[in-house]
């Protein structure tokens, strides 16, 4: 299914996820950071290319290895991203929500 | 005389020995496995110890029994890998060159990961089940326990078997209703995921068996410390759940050698492509099953369905012809649900689990996202797949290592 962020219509999952990277801007994030009542500040967006990278590799994405990052610890990314920060991380950053296989 | 070396004798490890024997000539290749255990468990069996509806014996034989007489067997330690001078070294301080190096190391509990997890309480109040020992322990506590509040934990993905600590709530619900102590009991599920169902389709059809067992939910719990005193466990975000007794998933990692070697990530896992199955380390080096870092289950099914893969990719880097098997991530599980009834899920990297039947489109006779008494009959009929087929490298009838899209339910999902 499609939606429109930021004035751009964009692919998303039932639960308004991003499945296509590719198509990400940053006024999109800025947008679903507004949904998700998030205020995005110039560490938020070292979290969020930290992130983006993680996915290109295909790397896991884990509370822990946000806290080995370099980038952030686990406190400071709770405080970035409140209440279930790598949920609504992933969604401003335009990648999959961590899942397992059911 | 060349040289096949398999770190590992566990499910992956023995079914590629078996495997490999018939394919590489004799009078050519030696083969050579190595392990310091001489039991190999039947893992998915240790879910069922705790409500002792496997025994002991029910899961555990000699490693031996299940490996051809031509592979020769070292039971020693794996200190590390050197793919630089393709030699694996030995605890026992042994040097051994290969030719070909097959990583099946797998993966352990790690609980030592999480603060306060492993304390004068571990085996006591804080349990896993992901270990022999650790199933036989809970077992022992579970005859007694007169109830109170049972936590059961997943500490951070990716585990091994993601389903099993959602099977372990189930069994614990039909185990303690049919003690006739379930109102004595009160159960609750803690996940750093968003939900004990995660994929759109399972969450829908699921969701109302976590009702249905009266089964609470604490999602999106990123543990931070266990609190064995007050018998609290703690999250990053200020959550905190209390408990009598603790059945957790601690952090899974790859196995120590891994990171002796110098090449995993930082869980010990090793850099593997996820389609070839060729490790990033050295081209002539393989990885298989819950060894790898691919973002595929950790699970049995998934190391034979990807076995039969790497067969045919090895030996064609042998032949020197270019590698054209793809791994498609494909996977499937039984789910027990109590009460003899079980669901089955089958999925690929792209494709999640969806409704239709198994493992003949439109045929069946297992039902894919339904609880039936048959798909229970088929958990428990697989023990004996594994044990007679599956670690001997028998090809089971009808599934295919890549996954079938026959007779499967699409329609509730978009496919890319």
């Amino acid at each position: 299914m499609t939606t429109t962020l930021a004035g751009k219509e964009v692919n998303v999952n039932a639960e308004g996820y991003m499945t296509d990277l590719n198509q990400w801007t940053k006024e999109i994030a800025l947008e679903i950071a507004q949904q998700e009542e998030v205020t995005l500040n110039e560490k938020s967006w070292q979290v969020i290319t930290w992130i983006q990278e993680q996915f290109k590799n295909e790397d896991a994405l884990t509370i822990r290895k946000v806290g080995k990052s370099g980038v952030t610890d686990i406190k400071e990314f709770y405080e970035l991203f409140p209440n279930g920060p790598l949920k609504k991380a992933s969604k401003i950053a335009g990648i999959p929500k961590p899942v397992s296989c059911i | 005389m060349k040289r096949l070396v398999i770190l590992g004798a566990g499910t992956a490890g023995t079914m590629m020995a078996n495997l490999m024997v018939k394919k590489l000539p004799k009078h050519e290749w030696e083969l050579v496995i190595v392990d310091q255990n001489r039991t190999h468990y039947y893992q998915p069996g240790f879910l069922f110890l705790p409500f002792d509806i496997y025994q002991p014996e029910d899961v555990i034989k000699p490693i031996n029994d299940f490996l051809p007489k031509r592979v020769k067997r070292i039971v020693a330690g794996i200190d590390r890998v050197e793919p630089k001078s393709n030699q694996v070294l030995l605890e026992n301080g042994e040097l051994i060159t290969y030719d070909l190096l097959v990583i099946a190391t797998g993966c352990n509990i790690a609980p030592e990961e999480v603060n306060g997890m492993m304390s004068d309480k571990w085996y006591k109040e804080v349990f896993d089940f992901y270990t022999y020992d650790g199933a036989c322990a809970l077992r022992k506590k579970l005859q007694t326990w007169e109830g109170g509040k049972l936590v059961i934990h997943i500490t951070e993905m990716p585990i091994k078997c993601p389903v099993a600590p959602l099977e372990f709530a189930f069994l614990a619900d039909a185990f303690f209703t049919e003690k006739g102590m379930r109102d004595k009991v009160d159960i609750t599920f803690v996940t750093p995921l968003s939900g004990a169902f995660t994929k759109p389709v399972a969450s829908k059809q699921l969701t109302y068996l976590l009702k249905e067992k009266n089964i609470k939910i604490v999602a999106d719990f990123a543990i931070e410390r266990v609190d064995s005193d007050n018998r609290k466990i703690h999250d990053y975000g200020g959550q905190e759940v209390d408990y009598d007794l603790l059945v957790t998933v601690p952090t899974n990692m790859g196995d120590p050698m891994v990171a002796r070697s110098g090449f995993g990530n930082d869980l010990n896992y090793v850099p593997t492509d996820k389609c070839t199955l060729q490790s990033k380390v050295a081209d002539n080096i393989f990885v298989i099953g819950d060894a790898t870092d691919l973002p595929a289950s950790k699970a049995g099914a998934v190391a034979h369905f990807e076995a039969e893969v790497m067969v045919e990719n090895m030996m064609h880097f042998i032949e020197g012809k270019p590698m054209r098997f793809e791994f498609d991530g494909h996977s499937n599980c039984f789910i027990e649900t109590g009460h003899g009834k079980a669901l089955l899920i089958d999925f690929n990297y792209t494709h999640e689990p969806v409704e239709g039947s198994f493992p003949l489109g439109g045929f069946g006779p297992l039902k894919l996202l339904k609880e039936t008494r048959m798909n229970h009959m088929g958990k428990l009929a697989f023990r004996w797949v594994y044990w007679n087929m599956l670690l001997k490298g028998v090809p089971i009838p009808f599934v295919p290592a890549t996954m079938s899209h026959a007779g499967k339910d699409f329609s509730a999902i978009e496919c890319d």
